[in-house]
């Protein structure tokens, strides 16, 4: 069996002149958690539309289960939530699911089971309309997991969710992960994805500016000292750390000194700094976060 | 084929659950009732020579009774019960396109054949039980009025009545057809309804008034889709003028040719409804 669950190659999406998704190749492994990346406009919902078959894709290819994407076996074992959930308003949220699972060819327990995965059983006889947008969003996530399909695409899936509901999708996502569905889902919102993909996608403008693990993405730890005189304190780090020293300014807009932090041994290096008669004011290693990476790749793409 | 019949089975039931089918079959309904019976009724009790059109009060009392249920079925469905199938259908997939559910149907995996079909078959079956229901209020009516006025009660020929059955689903179905087109032409409710209103309630008669006026034009005006519907409820006895002459009601064309040309219009708007949301991208 192909170790990827979904591959693309080169796929393109063109409006006239615009080019919504420029020669895009992904690969989501099988068993995976896989964020796709990237901000509004990025083009991250037309490719996924394009790998459920609701758009055909100007150039390039795509496979989906092996399958070309929007095929009904590739659909069947699919499970997607797609750019806001798009349900009947003057139906229930169980009646709903229940119209759905039929158009899918399932049982009617299914429904109720869905309903209560997402923690909308107690609502399930309200019409979807008096649904709030959090609740709407988790009645999606519900439909997209009626069949236990292998493979879950799910497009910004915490969107109009609160703190807690975000919390609870986080636990949602892992435990289909655990159970061994394939997750794809998309997110502007970098933060909340590192915590549970395995691997990420990220496209910025169209295009496709890294994919892989979300350490390497984020790269190597950075070490900050604030610490006066600046200039002694530039000698002392400069002779302790293997990589180049600089001076950048913290939040509060204070100069301090940053380096690559591998191959530092922080104590010794703060005993040399007050040895040397230096005020030392803080010390810290910190990873760079997401929204740091993603910020300097679309400044990079601009 | 289990997807087809799966996908009509879910579009059906959740047709039977929008509030819209039901409110625009009693629409229907009433209007039916109300100008079939109650208003002629009105007008030939009043006794007064010009309340109903004008025409003697026998032929009022007749067009009531049982013998005239064929005509009085299909009498409106050319021009008025058209236009309320025709807003069903169009707001049926309008709606889907608003509301996003194309977009769920589509990612089940039923195929957009299956899916379309499923909906066609739904609609279709509505529209059916609609014609069935519609002839039943006809026939229990008639057979009140009969009551009320003390006449005999004279039940139709089978065979007409079949055929009126027959006439009335062909020409609510080409309507129906006519919406489905404009529903998934215009992705939306608000513009497909417009359009269709317009068309079958507006431009048709403008286009008849013109045909008058220009040699020609008529050959055209006779086999659009409102003309030949009324030529084929006037093929099956609806009268077209006189006392008890409904609009929208015609004899331009001969009844065979008239059911040929609504029958084509029907089988058309489909197959345009099928190619649309095969092809088009569900943004």
């Amino acid at each position: 069996m192909d170790a990827n669950i979904v591959s693309t190659d080169r796929l393109t999406k063109r409006y006239g002149e615009h080019i919504a998704v420029d020669q895009v190749s992904l690969s989501v492994r099988r068993g995976e958690v896989y964020g796709f990346l990237g901000p509004n406009g990025a083009g991250k919902t037309t490719t996924l539309r394009m790998l459920l078959g609701l758009v055909k894709p100007s150039g390039g290819s795509a496979l989906v289960h092996g399958m070309v994407p929007g095929s009904p076996d590739s659909l069947r074992r699919t499970g997607s939530l797609v750019e806001g959930p798009g349900f009947f308003p003057y139906l229930s949220g169980l009646e709903n699911l229940r119209v759905i699972a039929q158009y899918r060819g399932l049982g009617r327990g299914e429904a109720e089971e869905a309903l209560e995965r997402v923690e909308l059983a107690s609502r399930g006889k309200d019409r979807f309309r008096t649904y709030s947008l959090g609740m709407k969003q988790r009645l999606g996530v519900a439909a997209a997991l009626m069949g236990r399909p292998d493979l879950l695409v799910l497009d910004e899936p915490t969107n109009g969710l609160d703190p807690a509901g975000m919390a609870s999708m986080r636990r949602l996502i892992q435990d289909l992960s655990e159970d061994g569905q394939t997750v794809l889902l998309s997110s502007h919102l970098l933060a909340e994805v590192q915590q549970f993909c395995h691997r990420v996608g990220v496209v910025v403008g169209g295009r496709l500016a890294y994919e892989g693990t979300v350490s390497d993405l984020r790269g190597a730890r950075m070490l900050k000292v604030h610490a006066e005189p600046i200039e002694k304190a530039v000698q002392v780090l400069t002779g302790t750390a293997t990589g180049e020293v600089e001076l950048t300014d913290d939040e509060d807009g204070r100069t301090v000194l940053a380096a690559d932090a591998d191959g530092i041994d922080v104590p010794t290096l703060v005993r040399g700094l007050v040895a040397s008669d230096i005020d030392v004011h803080s010390v810290s290693v910190s990873e760079r976060s997401l929204e740091d990476v993603f910020l300097t790749m679309t400044e990079a793409e601009k | 084929m289990k997807a087809w019949t799966d996908s009509a089975r879910a579009e059906l039931r959740r047709l039977m659950l929008w509030p819209v089918t039901w409110v625009l079959t009693g629409v229907w309904l009433t209007l039916q009732i109300l100008f079939s019976f109650v208003f002629p009724y009105i007008a030939y009790r009043s006794e007064d020579p010009d309340a109903f059109q004008g025409g003697p009060a026998g032929e009022i009392l007749a067009s009531m009774l049982p013998s005239s249920a064929p005509e009085l079925l299909i009498a409106g469905t050319p021009m008025f019960g058209g236009a309320v199938v025709m807003i069903f259908a169009a707001l049926a997939v309008g709606s889907a396109y608003g509301w996003g559910t194309w977009k769920t149907v589509l990612t089940q995996g039923p195929g957009r054949a299956a899916a379309t079909g499923g909906m066609v078959a739904a609609i279709g079956t509505c529209v059916a039980v609609l014609v069935l229901v519609s002839a039943a209020v006809v026939l229990g009516m008639s057979a009140g009025v009969a009551g009320l006025e003390s006449q005999a009660i004279d039940w139709p020929a089978f065979g007409d009545m079949a055929a009126s059955v027959g006439a009335t689903f062909l020409v609510l179905g080409m309507w129906a057809a006519g919406g489905l087109f404009l529903g998934a032409f215009t992705r939306g409710p608000a513009l497909s309804v417009g359009l269709g209103l317009l068309w079958t309630l507006a431009v048709e008669n403008l286009l008849r008034g013109v045909a008058n006026l220009i040699d020609g034009l008529e050959a055209v005006t006779d086999v659009l889709p409102g003309s030949s519907a009324g030529s084929l409820a006037g093929a099956v006895g609806a009268s077209s003028s006189g006392a008890t002459a409904t609009p929208g009601v015609f004899d331009a064309l001969s009844g065979p040719a008239a059911a040929g040309v609504v029958a084509a219009y029907l089988v058309v708007f489909a197959a345009i409804t099928f190619m649309l949301i095969k092809r088009r991208d569900v943004v």
